[in-house]
């Protein structure tokens, strides 16, 4: 081994004599700026909400909020694994629906757990299959999910003949998501669950240093010995498995399902969430946490304006400008970056 | 800053294009130094010089893809500033590069005049097009028709296509880079009547090429390149092949390279090949020693990267063998021979090999999380503290582990690479082009880990198109040619002038009729 002096200007950056030299602190800023581009406005508008409203403060009104937020909550975390391995799905939401409808189906004729375990293997099975026509087959990840969720809310109509399922002696179903543990929901507590596991498992797990590699750059994994195809298939399983709990979630919740609840809006909602969280669009770059952080964010906003009594038509354009500022920071940060 | 060139009285042509002691740089590696040469019309002017050595950078800088570091380009004796083709073309240069740039979708009429279409305000008048193009079409005397699809044409129609292109744009100047590379025979011998006929049209042709013969026959004027300066530019008449790869090479071999054991190694074999059959490779078998560094040499386009690939188990359809240690890989994907101790460094460390975005001890960490983790679990510390010595070992100083491997410069982040193949402790390391684009300061560092790394026992193959560096490092060195290995050389038979011959033999003379 050598131990000759770096010379040259270029090595200046790992010359020893400037372990925090210019290029290590703007860098420290690119990987810090994602993380204060979400957490600082969402702090801002939590603290202009608890001024402005009397009531918004109040544990009920926060509580409601994450009681609401849980299910999407729970498909924006492994919709977050989705993303980051350079893929998107946009059938969480029908899955969510299909998912609902049959475990409310089951509920009705079989034991609580048989229904929540039919819900999950729909959802983990519809995962499957996006993950197979993306990683296998090689079709556009938009386009196939895309045509999936067509699919799948075809399916969720033709199983409950488009009629709404409506659940009202099944206490034993609706004890999933309506108990309470330490005074907060359950289904609080499994969007708890789910988005802590989720979120060790992209940051501390060997599968999530896989996840940001393939999405990262997906030929350098593919050289470095990463099996790039099973890491994505297993990210939308995961994406699949979790819609499907959000749908069983929900209809525990409310005791009620129907095909058409959850479709694009929901989708849509999902992968707003996540990118205002500061994971890129294009892949090899997010947090589980950052995630939640984007989703209550756009929560809070709603909740907002309803208390504020502003009309909710200026939600919508709000949201609108916010994902366009979060997307631009991501170009920004990736012009930066390389 | 500019020093006016005398002008050349030997031809009664103007001179169209000036180049004025330019230079260009990389990422701080020096690609181009202080080159002149001046361009006249009417006349074929060709760049010759063994790969990287700057010729087709030269180009780029005349046609405005890339602009000078130092120096100025002059046109019809005018400093012209170029920031893009678009600045090229409105001076009359049109590039006609190795990846050809038509729209497939279009006709050949459509491709020829994209973007300068006859025109009615919006409509595109079609008559008027057709008769333009065939108009140019007959001047050429080509025989594409107007409503082909270009997608449908070949390289070479393609091709003639893109020369129509450069003349409905008033091209003065067409460069080719390499035009002859992906033709056969015969259209070969058209395209040099085609240049030939540019030439006497009045426009300039700046020639790129491997082909010597090519070179000789079409040009009225070489210029050598060499390390990204001008070695000497000469009237046609007064070059011949040999004189052309005396000034390709040129130099002595200096004391950049480690202490080699003289001997070739022949040791236990730790990779067998035979018969490789790949994408570009056709047929290749040989033998890899402990202890030996294996030098890969050849042109670009010989299936020196497509052969790693195959090794690595990394290519779409192969079949021969591949056997370490007495057992053979038979996988579809890189994950197994990485686990039975076979590593490759890939030839584009951008491209193939770094997460740039991503830090330093994800992007070493990689391929051997499983030594790092329990159960799936990542240990942080044991992280750190792995990174931290690797990053050591290779001498890339003062660097956090958890900064972004973009802030590294591109010898620290070729360095990254090896620190990631140490950390899987192989037995085989194919590096592709390990130095390409790296600082002379870290050559050496690499050089240094690629004789440990033999020294320790692995077997080493070094692709490179550099030939000190094949020649510096290497006990063996194969030459490759069209997908095979068409040369062994070993002890006093290992130099320039063996590995260039065996690599240029026959392209010396393709498809000039003698």
């Amino acid at each position: 081994m050598t131990n000759q002096q770096s010379s040259t200007p270029l090595l200046e950056v790992d010359d020893g004599r400037h372990p925090h030299g210019y290029l290590s602190s703007v860098t420290r800023h690119l990987t810090s700026w994602r993380t204060a581009g979400i957490f600082i406005p969402f702090l801002t508008l939590f603290v202009v909400l608890s001024i402005a409203s009397q009531p918004f403060l109040h544990t009920t009104n926060l509580l409601n909020i994450l009681d609401q937020q849980a299910s999407t909550l729970v498909i924006a975390a492994a919709g977050t694994l989705v993303l980051v391995s350079g893929g998107i799905d946009l059938s969480v939401g029908a899955t969510y629906g299909l998912a609902s409808v049959i475990a409310g189906q089951m509920a009705e004729t079989h034991s609580p757990w048989v229904a929540i375990g039919v819900g999950l293997i729909v959802g983990l099975g519809i995962g499957l299959i996006n993950g197979l026509i993306v990683a296998i087959f090689k079709i556009n990840a938009l386009v196939t999910t895309l045509a999936m969720s067509f699919v799948i809310s075809g399916v969720a109509t033709k199983v409950t003949s488009g009629n709404l399922i409506v659940l009202t002696s099944r206490a034993g179903f609706a004890r999933f998501s309506n108990s309470t543990f330490l005074g907060v929901q359950s289904a609080v507590w499994w969007m708890v669950i789910v988005v802590v596991i989720l979120a060790l498992l992209l940051s501390r797990t060997t599968y999530g240093r896989y996840i940001v590699a393939s999405g990262g750059n997906a030929e350098a994994a593919r050289l470095a010995g990463v099996r790039v195809n099973m890491v994505r298939i297993g990210a939308y399983v995961l994406s699949g498995g979790a819609a499907g709990l959000a749908g069983i979630i929900d209809t525990s919740r409310v005791l009620s399902a129907e095909a058409s609840a959850g479709g694009s809006a929901l989708a849509f909602t999902v992968l707003a969430g996540i990118v205002v969280g500061g994971t890129s669009i294009s892949g090899g770059e997010g947090s589980v946490w950052r995630t939640t952080i984007g989703v209550l964010f756009i929560a809070l906003i709603g909740n907002g304006f309803d208390l504020l009594g502003i009309d909710p038509l200026y939600q919508q354009i709000v949201l609108g400008v916010i994902l366009l500022i979060a997307v631009g920071l991501d170009v920004w940060a990736r012009q930066r970056g390389r | 800053m500019s020093t006016p060139t005398p002008h050349q009285t030997a031809s009664k042509k103007e001179p169209l294009v000036e180049v004025l002691n330019v230079s260009k740089r990389f990422g701080g590696v020096p690609s181009l130094t202080g080159v002149s040469l001046t361009v006249f019309s009417g006349s074929v002017h060709s760049l010759v010089g063994e790969n990287g050595a700057g010729k087709s950078t030269l180009g780029k800088l005349i046609s405005g893809v890339l602009t000078p570091d130092e120096g100025e380009i002059r046109i019809d004796g005018r400093t012209v500033a170029m920031r893009s083709p678009r600045d090229a073309l409105s001076h009359g240069v049109v590039t006609i590069a190795q990846e050809l740039a038509i729209v497939p979708g279009l006709s050949a009429a459509e491709n020829v005049f994209l973007g300068v279409e006859p025109r009615r305000g919006w409509a595109i008048r079609r008559g008027a097009l057709r008769a333009k193009y065939l108009e140019l079409a007959e001047r050429l005397n080509f025989q594409i028709a107007p409503d082909a699809l270009a997608g449908s044409l070949s390289t070479a129609g393609q091709q003639q296509v893109e020369i129509m292109r450069a003349l409905a744009r008033q091209a003065r100047l067409v460069i080719m880079d390499e035009p002859t590379a992906a033709l056969s025979g015969a259209e070969v011998i058209a395209l040099h009547g085609i240049i030939r006929s540019l030439a006497a049209e009045g426009k300039s042709v700046l020639l790129i090429s491997h082909f010597l013969s090519e070179v000789l026959d079409l040009s009225d004027t070489i210029t050598t390149l060499r390390d990204g300066r001008l070695v000497r530019t000469i009237p046609a008449s007064e070059a011949t092949e040999n004189s052309l790869i005396e000034g390709m090479l040129g130099r002595s071999l200096d004391a950049a390279f480690p202490e080699k054991n003289p001997r070739s190694p022949r040791g236990r074999v730790v990779l067998s090949i035979k018969n490789l059959v790949a994408p570009k490779v056709s047929g290749v078998s040989f033998d890899l020693h402990e202890g030996e560094i294996l030098g890969l040499a050849g042109l670009v386009g010989a299936g020196r990267s497509e052969l790693a690939r195959a090794i690595y188990q990394d290519a779409r359809n192969q079949s021969g063998d591949v056997d370490m240690g007495g057992e053979s890989l038979t996988s579809r994907s890189p994950t197994t021979p990485l686990r039975r101790g076979l590593a490759l460094i890939p030839e584009s460390r951008k491209e193939m090999g770094l997460f740039l975005g991503r830090s330093l001890k994800e992007n070493v960490s990689i391929s051997s999380l499983a030594s790092i983790s329990r159960y799936g679990w990542i240990s942080p510390s044991a992280e750190r503290r792995e990174v931290s010595r690797l990053m050591a070992r290779v001498a890339v100083k003062g660097a956090h582990p958890s900064m972004p491997a973009s802030s590294l410069s591109g010898g620290n982040q070729q360095k990254l690479l090896f620190a990631r193949t140490m950390m899987c402790a192989p037995r085989v390391l194919l590096a592709d082009e390990p130095t390409r684009g790296v600082d002379v300061g870290s050559k050496r560092a690499i050089y240094d880990i690629l004789v440990e790394f033999a020294n320790s026992g692995m077997g080493v193959v070094v692709i490179s198109s550099e030939l000190e560096e094949v020649l510096g490092l290497a006990h063996r060195v194969l030459v490759m040619r069209s997908g095979t290995v068409v040369r062994e050389l070993t002890d006093e038979d290992m130099n320039q002038k063996m590995i260039l011959e065996a690599a240029f033999a026959g392209t010396l003379t393709n498809g000039v009729a003698k």
